[in-house]
């Protein structure tokens, strides 16, 4: 598996660990390089996603959870904060549920896990599969995902598409057909510090969602929206977004 | 070689704005175009045909699955197939599609293709498609990530459920069976043929030639586009050392026989156009689930997408739009039409070319009326068939054909008084 990292670690601020959203972090991120600015990161890849191409032999929700909180234990850090976006969120928030101990503060950013029936969810696994509907779809500006998933010179054009097929496939082994995971039961169970953050012009979780995660979750919680921005915030307004999480992980009064 | 005649059960009253107006065909049809009380003359209709066509000469007859689709009335084939073993007697019933990963537990098929090969006397073949994304992942709400392995593991289980003499116990993946034993068992032991429907994948066809199953292409687009499939799944065996059987394969092909070549044109137009302009109108985002197709497949068709934009010929993702006017429809070979002669020679042509032993014809298509599907049916059965039947007959032997009772045993229903 894939870990990729950046930044030092200062004293009394546990390094972040990022999991990212749809199609993973094909490769490094604006967004986490202003992250990293005060604080050490660390990017372990999601098995699917680029950088962790075996995803097959985990079959329910019970085994992903399982899979990502050993991952955590495999960094062997004492302390942590855990930031994640999207598809990440999703198991970021059951790791919080399930096995929170090392975790300081939770970020969840346009988390999947939740699904109303009467306020759906996108499906994001029925596309048209052309390249500028997926962009769209996730991105309020479909350029920056564009550039990020811009053929590097050194890739294989066949194998770089297959790898974001894999994702989405990644994605729909544990999410589909809703997004969700049932962690609305498990909700109570968090009982981090934890900052909701999604983009005013998300086409793929309803702006409801974060304040359903709020009302549920035990620990306290602040709610953020950052204009400008799609699902992937990190992608849209990395900058933006860095900024509150920065603010919120360094926040004394919590 | 063998003529099976294929019945879709298209609803025949989609409106002349269908592809304007509505999204599509399949998945999310608008339920207000659908009448029932159509739908009952359909079905008998339908029943009629494929009960006329096993009369007629027909060596077997077909029908098939699909789920929420306004061409294929059959989300339950079993129940088409148990209607036509009582009401025929000589042919094939070939049930082209229990898409196994849909059923739970998958010995629900190891049961209901045995009672329907005890029904018909064994006459069954046995269809095993891992079904569209249209059916499986979107109607039926399969996780497309785990479709292909759920298939796999379910086609184990039935065939395990038809060969174990003793009860058993399945403890797989997906399905945890503490005690298999299905009743009844097949009349054809150890097991009716099994016929496999898939889309051009190499592994298909390596799976098929390794279980030793007939593979079919059901391709709507006829054999000038199924040629190069066909060609692969040839070239496949070659490498894999299997002889050149040409019942190995099964191969789906539109036609339209009638007393001459103008009259055709006359007859069969309008239902093509209302199957190739409404039937097929099917909105792409139901095309391609992520995880459907293997990642093999993923990649020799992304590598001949490479290719051919390289060679100019299209874009990449880009696909030659379906043509929906009928004399498209017979230059790229979709229907096969002309009169009996023509025909004739031209799928004596295309059998031999691509090898294919099993031809399974769709002679009702679109909102063909009874009248006129069974006009083609016999005309088909009457003077094209006699001319290609003998082909391939001399050297190879159809291994993959039912096996049925003796006839001086099988039960002939009582007349309702």
């Amino acid at each position: 598996m894939r870990v990729l990292e950046q930044g030092t670690e200062t004293t009394g601020t546990p390094p972040a660990v990022f999991l990212a959203g749809i199609g993973g972090v094909p490769r490094w991120l604006p967004f986490l390089d202003r992250l990293s600015e005060n604080r050490r990161v660390i990017v372990p890849s999601l098995a699917g996603f680029p950088g962790a191409e075996a995803f097959r032999h985990l079959d329910s929700l019970y085994d992903w959870i399982v899979d990502a909180i050993e991952m955590f234990e495999a960094l062997d850090l004492p302390r942590m904060d855990l930031i994640g976006s999207s598809v990440g969120g999703a198991l970021a928030a059951e790791s919080a549920a399930v096995a929170g101990g090392r975790i300081r503060r939770l970020v969840l950013v346009a988390p999947f896990g939740l699904f109303e029936a009467d306020e759906p969810n996108a499906d994001i696994w029925a596309q048209i599969p052309a390249p500028d509907v997926l962009a769209a779809l996730v991105c309020a500006d479909p350029e920056r995902w564009k550039t990020i998933w811009e053929t590097p010179e050194d890739a294989d054009p066949v194998e770089w598409q297959i790898a974001q097929t894999r994702s989405m496939e990644a994605a729909a082994r544990f999410l589909f057909p809703f997004g969700e995971t049932g962690v609305a039961k498990r909700l109570h169970r968090i009982v981090q510090p934890t900052l909701l953050v999604r983009g005013a012009a998300d086409r793929v979780i309803p702006a409801s969602y974060a304040a359903r995660f709020a009302a549920g979750i035990a620990g306290p919680t602040r709610e953020t929206v950052i204009d400008d921005a799609g699902h992937l915030v990190e992608l849209d307004q990395p900058e933006a977004l860095a900024r509150e999480i920065n603010a919120f992980l360094s926040d004394q009064e919590l | 070689m063998k003529n099976l005649w294929f019945h879709l059960m298209p609803y025949k009253d989609l409106p002349d704005d269908f592809r304007e107006a509505h999204p599509s065909v399949w998945v999310d049809i608008d339920a207000g175009l659908l009448d029932a009380k159509r739908v009952h003359e359909h079905y008998n209709e339908y029943l009629d045909e494929l009960e006329y066509a096993g009369e007629v000469g027909f060596d077997g007859i077909c029908c098939n699955e699909h789920h929420q689709n306004g061409y294929g009335l059959m989300p339950s084939p079993n129940l088409i197939a148990a209607t036509l073993t009582r009401r025929t007697r000589a042919p094939a019933i070939c049930v082209m599609g229990n898409s196994l990963a849909l059923y739970n537990p998958p010995t629900r098929v190891a049961e209901e293709f045995a009672m329907l090969d005890c029904m018909s006397g064994g006459r069954l073949i046995a269809g095993f498609p891992v079904g569209t994304p249209m059916d499986t992942v979107f109607a039926y709400g399969q996780n497309p990530s785990k479709l292909r392995e759920r298939y796999l593991e379910a086609h184990d289980i039935v065939m395990k459920a038809w060969r174990e003499p003793e009860t058993f116990s399945f403890d797989g993946r997906f399905n945890k069976l503490r005690y298999v034993n299905v009743w009844p068992r097949p009349v054809q032991q150890p097991h009716p043929p099994v016929w496999i429907p898939g889309g051009g994948s190499v592994e298909t066809w390596q799976w098929c030639a390794e279980m030793d199953y007939v593979y079919c292409y059901l391709s709507y687009f006829g054999y000038k586009a199924g040629m190069a499939t066909v060609q692969g799944f040839w070239n496949e065996m070659d490498k894999l050392g299997k002889d050149r059987n040409p019942y190995r394969v099964g191969f789906l092909q539109f036609v339209g026989v009638a007393e001459t070549e103008r009259e055709a044109n006359e007859l069969y137009r309008g239902p093509a156009e209302y199957f190739y302009g409404r039937c097929l109108h099917v909105n792409p985002k139901w095309a391609s689930p992520p995880g459907y197709s293997s990642e093999a497949s993923q990649r020799a068709r992304v590598q001949s997408q490479v290719a051919q934009a390289a060679a100019g010929s299209r874009g990449i993702g880009g696909r030659p739009p379906v043509a929906t006017q009928w004399e498209d429809i017979v230059d790229l070979g979709y229907v096969v039409a002309g009169d009996p002669d023509q025909v004739a020679e031209r799928l004596r042509e295309v059998c031999r070319e691509m090898n294919v032993g099993h031809l399974m014809l769709l002679c009702q298509f679109g909102n063909m009326s009874t009248e006129l599907a069974q006009y083609n049916t016999r005309l088909y059965a009457e003077r094209v068939l006699p001319q290609i039947r003998d082909l391939f007959d001399d050297r190879w032997e159809d291994r993959w054909w039912p096996r049925p009772m003796a006839e001086e045993r099988r039960y002939t229903p009582a007349k309702v008084a």
